[in-house]
């Protein structure tokens, strides 16, 4: 067997187990709307835990972070994980615990259901529907592409003849339709149970694979102390956020050693993070205050206690998971074995390629298929996620609203979801393979973006009696015009190196470097969320508030509201 | 005590910006950079903080609601 088809077969043994879990935990469907896409409300802390970590951890977590470290040094933790840490779970004690107390007292399913409820608005609810539709679809492309390309990789030479065109790897039309069928199998049959549970066993496994990974490569380097102490002599600045007059001055003595043949590293050259761009990036988290799937999750909730675990476990998570990727990307730009350099210095080494290409060196077939699984897992985590909440979308929001509840049984309503979750399984595949796939992983954070952009209109919604239908209405549309008009000036989130005014993101010679778009030296989400807030606040201030009956109901006291 | 997890809130907030480490590149342990370790200092203290939100700032009205009956959705709500 060679080393491609050891890995297959690590994968389709992982995958295997993920689906007979899936299916086993559709034995306790209770066959009815509420418990498929809700889970007859009966999740516990442990599980929710897990479930929310999983759903926010994308493939970004271990294939990006490593990418992003190799490229950019230690600052990836500080912009996306200790801010993370400090929002995510913000949002969880300030919206999930209240909005989870809503859905309970009030029978929603959807985000839909309660932003139409709280603002007195059917159209409302219209006018976020292709919003929160739009901003999920790219971020489950990437997840459908990031799959099959991650399997291709990792698969290369397991079957030359039969796929002499993906080099002998499971070509990425395969490798992500298997991900799709398997993922469709267990929400159909499992709902948002299967999937709690499905999200529960990966998170595990690439928490646990992580830790594996890290240890493994930390010793093949000559253990942690060895790996670090070659970045700080080959490549200082990736140890720090700025770029010193010292380190320039020790990648140039470097450089010229390393052309002289008496230095093993070639010293890799970095952007710098502009200040500015570090500090708005807390405003990306803010996301999850948005995301149509975790409010989802968040409504499975047994009881409010159920959040407790969550909302102080998640930081640490997050760290357990993001520090091993960070400090394994930030070796790879020095690393070595036995004086000799372990990847190639002459050629580009891109980003997402840095996991991969470390766990290929240490040799082990076996690791390269369970790293595999472990980035498919955090993959599917969120993937099975998103399929389930926009089939609920459809079927409680579109359906079940315009068709009207008497026409519609308990039992038609789930039949509805699991016949969207099949519709939408097949569009998105299908998307998937139409797109290029460099196009699509730069949409990420312009997603992030857009649903942190309307978080503002959740905490409004919850906390500020004052805001109105309009000023809803203002908030959507002002994301949807500031968003599309930077997005617009970003070239469509074209890959690479560029910012505002000026752009280079088409040369090669830059495609091992990410810089961020910025728009007025911040992240463009800033910009973003302080429009669409002032919009939120000025219309309301001007436009009538929503009725007597409605305050009571979101801000009275509970035992006399509904 | 709520004022207290405001402040921590609000303090690790601004300790997020740690310019005093952005020029340093020592290692902590011997292989943690300092910049990296200030921020997974800022994580366990993010679990610390929200750990005392849990059991100081917990919100009173959801309790209440916990001692209600959870209702299914009926055909009007699910409708709106």
């Amino acid at each position: 067997m060679n080393p491609g088809q050891v890995a297959v077969t690590v994968i389709v043994i992982y995958l295997a187990l993920l689906l007979a879990l899936g299916l086993f935990s559709s034995r306790f469907f209770r066959g009815t709307a509420a418990d498929y896409f809700l889970a007859s409300r009966g999740i516990g802390s442990f599980l929710l835990l897990l479930t929310l970590f999983g759903t926010t951890m994308t493939a970004f977590a271990l294939i990006g972070s490593t990418g992003e470290a190799y490229a950019s040094g230690i600052g990836v933790y500080g912009k996306m994980v200790s801010w993370s840490g400090l929002i995510h779970s913000f949002c969880f004690f300030l919206l999930g615990i209240k909005l989870w107390s809503f859905g309970a007292r009030y029978g929603y399913v959807t985000q839909i259901q309660f932003f139409r409820d709280r603002f007195e608005s059917d159209g409302l609810g219209l006018f976020l529907f292709p919003l929160l539709v739009g901003l999920v679809i790219p971020y489950l492309l990437i997840g459908i592409i990031g799959g099959g390309t991650t399997i291709t990789a990792i698969t290369g030479g397991a079957f030359p003849d039969v796929f002499p065109a993906a080099k002998g790897g499971i070509p990425m039309w395969l490798g992500a339709g298997v991900i799709c069928i398997v993922v469709l199998v267990y929400v159909f049959f499992g709902g948002v149970r299967g999937t709690t549970w499905a999200n529960a066993f990966q998170t595990g496994v690439f928490i646990v694979l992580g830790l594996i990974t890290f240890t493994l490569i930390a010793d093949k380097l000559g253990g942690m102390e060895a790996a670090s102490e070659s970045v700080a002599r080959y490549n200082p600045a990736h140890l720090q956020l700025s770029i010193t007059d010292e380190t320039r001055a020790v990648a140039a003595t470097q450089q010229a050693a390393f052309e002289a043949g008496t230095a093993p590293i070639k010293p890799k050259p970095r952007e710098a993070i502009p200040p500015l761009a570090f500090l708005t990036y807390m405003f990306i988290p803010l996301s999850v205050g948005m995301f149509p799937h975790l409010f989802q999750h968040w409504l499975t909730a047994r009881s409010a206690s159920s959040f407790k675990l969550p909302v102080i476990v998640h930081p640490l998570l997050m760290a357990l998971v993001w520090v091993p990727c960070v400090l394994i990307g930030v070796w790879a730009t020095s690393a070595m074995i036995d004086g000799v350099a372990l990847l190639p210095q002459n050629e580009v080494v891109r980003p997402n390629q840095v996991l991969g290409k470390m766990v290929k060196e240490i040799g082990s077939p076996v690791l390269g298929g369970l790293i595999t699984a472990g980035i498919l897992a955090a993959i599917m985590s969120s993937l099975d996620s998103q399929f389930l909440c926009i089939s609920s979308i459809f079927s409680n929001d579109i359906v079940a609203h315009y068709f009207g509840h008497d026409r519609i049984s308990d039992q038609a309503r789930v039949a509805y979801g699991r016949i969207f979750v099949i519709l939408i399984v097949a569009l998105t595949y299908a998307i998937a393979l139409a797109v290029p796939a460099k196009n699509v992983f730069t949409l990420g954070v312009w997603c992030f973006s857009g649903f942190a952009a309307l978080s503002p209109l959740a905490f409004a919604a919850l906390y500020w009696r004052g805001t109105t239908r309009l000023g809803a209405y203002a908030c959507v549309l002002t994301v949807a015009v500031v968003g599309g008009y930077l997005f617009y000036l970003s070239n469509y989130g074209a890959p690479g190196h560029f910012l505002f005014g000026w752009s280079n993101y088409a040369d090669p010679a830059h495609a091992d470097r990410n810089v961020d778009f910025l728009f007025l030296g911040m992240m463009p989400v800033a910009t973003m969320i302080a429009c669409s807030t002032l919009a939120l606040v000025l219309v309301s201030l001007v436009t009538p508030r929503p009725s007597a009956a409605t305050l009571a109901k979101f801000f009275g006291n509970p035992k006399h509201a509904g | 005590m709520k004022t207290v997890v405001y402040v921590i809130f609000v303090l690790l907030l601004a300790v997020h910006h740690d310019v005093w480490n952005w020029q340093r590149h020592d290692l902590v342990f011997g292989f943690l950079p300092v910049g990296l370790a200030h921020h997974v200092g800022i994580s366990l203290s993010a679990a610390v903080l929200w750990g005392l939100a849990v059991c100081f700032a917990w919100p009173k009205d959801v309790d209440l609601l916990e001692e209600l009956p959870v209702s299914e959705p009926t055909a009007e709500q699910e409708t709106r």
